[in-house]
């Protein structure tokens, strides 16, 4: 059941924008499609829902082959980037619209229709137009109107992604605990790897078209599959050619031990909890180490210090 | 930063230069002659006025102005919605020609258009004597009349609602086909109410222009008084018989049609709130 897309490739002119792509999404989870501008995630979530049509592959919905059925006949819910309101309705209209469609009874589509405005914590707004509300707002109404149809899957695409930091920062929460609630099987398009690790149980990592790696949040941080996972989930030094370290896996230390380096320090960046501090080795590398803040002040560091530096866990990929 | 300032705000001496040139304008070239004809045709009180515009002939020009919108506006908004909607939404080639072509009744004169309609309908031309031969006759009709209001008010509705099209995007389009809703109902219930203002205006500019077609209509219609003679022409006719207090009726009348026309439309755009 749940998800599944097999050898899904689409070409838009010379880009190719998905190659071979193969992913399934299990029953009821909540999963994110992460990966930078261009990976092709887009592509493979609105192939999934229908709103393009891939060139090859197939797309598989709990169970049915969906491939070649339109958006309209495969009772996806999509929720866009730019929320996509339907300005001349009042939010009430635009929860009820997929509804109306079906013919429901009006006293049914009434109850229904409170029932998710209650969900998306939009009660009192029923009769406001969507030009009165915050993006926030408008991203929630967005949400119960693709909720109101039941669809067997959610797919939203860069869902926060207009939004400013905070709002965004809620909202991610907020979707973890809705999805919690309703449990229907999600899928969701981000380039912010945090945001991935925030909401999502599982993560397929794109590149340039392709998959570069499924897994769990913890899963990806730890053991990456290669040199372009370890980067865009998390901060990376390069020590060596195919060595690659976490900025929090770099021991700083006053005296020289086994296997260190000497390094000067360039500047300390306090980001609360922790420092940051960005190093200039010998050989003229620069690299960044992430220590807590009650290290940095019992090793007193300050800039322009010579100190010594290792890794204390670093992959390496051969290239 | 005063400089900047400068050319935000212009100085009060400017500032009332400004909206003298502009209100200037208009009065001298617009306001003026339009208010000289009402003046000139109420001169002589509003009895043989009211005469002049209750004759048969001037019920039928009326009349016959009225079908002439009534045909030729219905007519392009349809075409010049699914027009807009395929040029916009649409790819396919050839479609900067069609897009060049939309415009060619702004270009060409009306005068030309009545001509080439009588060239393709005429007595002589490619249709003309076949559809004689069925009974149907084109020039010298209010059927040619029609296909030439047709003609110089297409463009209107395309070319507003083409703007419209492009910024509402399609992504609420695609929303309510997720939701389920076919090509049809995401036509009524999503683009059109999204596109309605820039119908409305492509509405009324049309119905200005075929309230006021006077060039290609004319070369069509024979100008025959009572049977193929519209407002425009009827104040022409008057005019050339000296008979300038009915020349003057029948354009206060036009005027006035027009000026419902633009009011209506005023008047139903809510003005509270823009969505």
């Amino acid at each position: 059941m749940g998800i599944s897309a097999h050898d899904v490739t689409k070409r838009f002119g010379d880009f190719q924008a998905l190659d071979r792509v193969s992913v399934d999404v299990p029953d009821g989870s909540l999963t994110a499609l992460l990966g930078p501008s261009g990976s092709g995630k887009s592509t493979l979530l609105r192939i999934i829902s229908g709103l393009d049509q891939p060139d090859s592959g197939s797309v598989v919905i709990a169970g049915r082959d969906v491939t070649g059925l339109p958006a309209q006949k495969r009772g996806v819910g999509f929720v866009f980037q730019h929320y996509a309101a339907f300005k001349h309705m009042t939010v009430e209209q635009n929860v009820a619209f997929g509804l109306k469609i079906r013919k429901r009874p009006k006293d049914q589509i009434r109850a229904r229709v409170h029932e998710l405005l209650g969900l998306v914590q939009l009660g009192g707004l029923a009769g406001r137009y969507p030009s009165q509300l915050s993006g926030g707002q408008r991203q929630r109404m967005a949400l119960a109107r693709a909720l109101a149809v039941e669809p067997e899957v959610l797919l939203l695409d860069e869902p926060f992604g207009a939004l400013d930091a905070r709002v965004r920062k809620d909202l991610r929460q907020w979707l973890r605990e809705l999805h919690e609630q309703v449990h229907v099987t999600t899928i969701f398009v981000t380039h912010d790897q945090e945001e991935a690790m925030e909401v999502a149980q599982q993560i397929v990592v794109m590149n340039e078209g392709r998959v570069e790696q499924v897994g769990g949040p913890r899963d990806l941080y730890e053991h990456p599959a290669n040199r372009f996972v370890m980067g865009f989930v998390g901060p990376v030094n390069h020590l060596g050619d195919d060595e690659l370290v976490r900025p929090h896996d770099i021991e700083v230390m006053r005296e020289p031990a086994d296997t260190t380096t000497r390094a000067m320090i360039e500047r300390i960046v306090h980001l609360g909890f922790e420092v940051r501090v960005e190093l200039l080795l010998d050989d003229g590398r620069q690299v960044q180490a992430q220590i807590t803040r009650e290290q940095a002040e019992d090793l007193g560091l300050q800039a322009g210090q010579l100190v010594f530096v290792r890794p204390s866990r670093s992959m390496v990929f051969t290239s | 930063m005063s400089a900047s300032a400068a050319v935000a705000t212009p100085g009060r001496p400017s500032r009332i230069g400004l909206r003298l040139v502009a209100l200037g304008y208009l009065a001298l070239l617009l306001a003026l002659p339009v208010g000289l004809v009402f003046y000139r045709t109420f001169e002589s009180g509003v009895a043989p006025v009211w005469e002049a515009v209750t004759t048969p002939e001037a019920m039928h020009a009326f009349y016959l102005t009225c079908v002439m919108v009534a045909i030729a506006v219905p007519a392009n908004t349809v075409f010049g919605v699914v027009c807009a909607i395929v040029l916009v939404r649409h790819r396919f080639r050839g479609k900067n020609v069609v897009n060049a072509l939309i415009d060619l009744p702004f270009a060409i004169s009306p005068v030309v258009i009545g001509l080439a309609l009588l060239l393709v309908y005429g007595r002589e031309g490619w249709f003309g004597g076949w559809l004689l031969d069925h009974g149907i006759q084109v020039i010298f009709s209010p059927v040619g009349m029609v296909l030439a209001t047709i003609f110089v008010s297409l463009p209107f509705v395309v070319r507003e609602v083409m703007p419209v099209l492009r910024e509402v995007g399609d992504e609420q389009e695609q929303a309510a086909s997720t939701l389920g809703a076919n090509g049809w109902q995401t036509f009524w219930r999503v683009t059109l109410p999204a596109i309605r203002w820039g119908v409305g205006y492509g509405v009324v500019l049309a119905t200005a222009r075929a309230l006021g077609e006077f060039g290609a209509v004319s070369v069509v219609s024979g100008k025959l008084v009572g049977r193929t003679e519209t407002l425009p022409l009827q104040v022409e006719e008057r005019f050339q018989r000296f008979d300038l207090t009915g020349a003057y009726s029948a354009a206060v009348v036009l005027a006035l049609m027009a000026l419902v026309v633009v009011l209506s439309m005023n008047l139903l755009k809510p003005k509270d709130r823009k969505v």
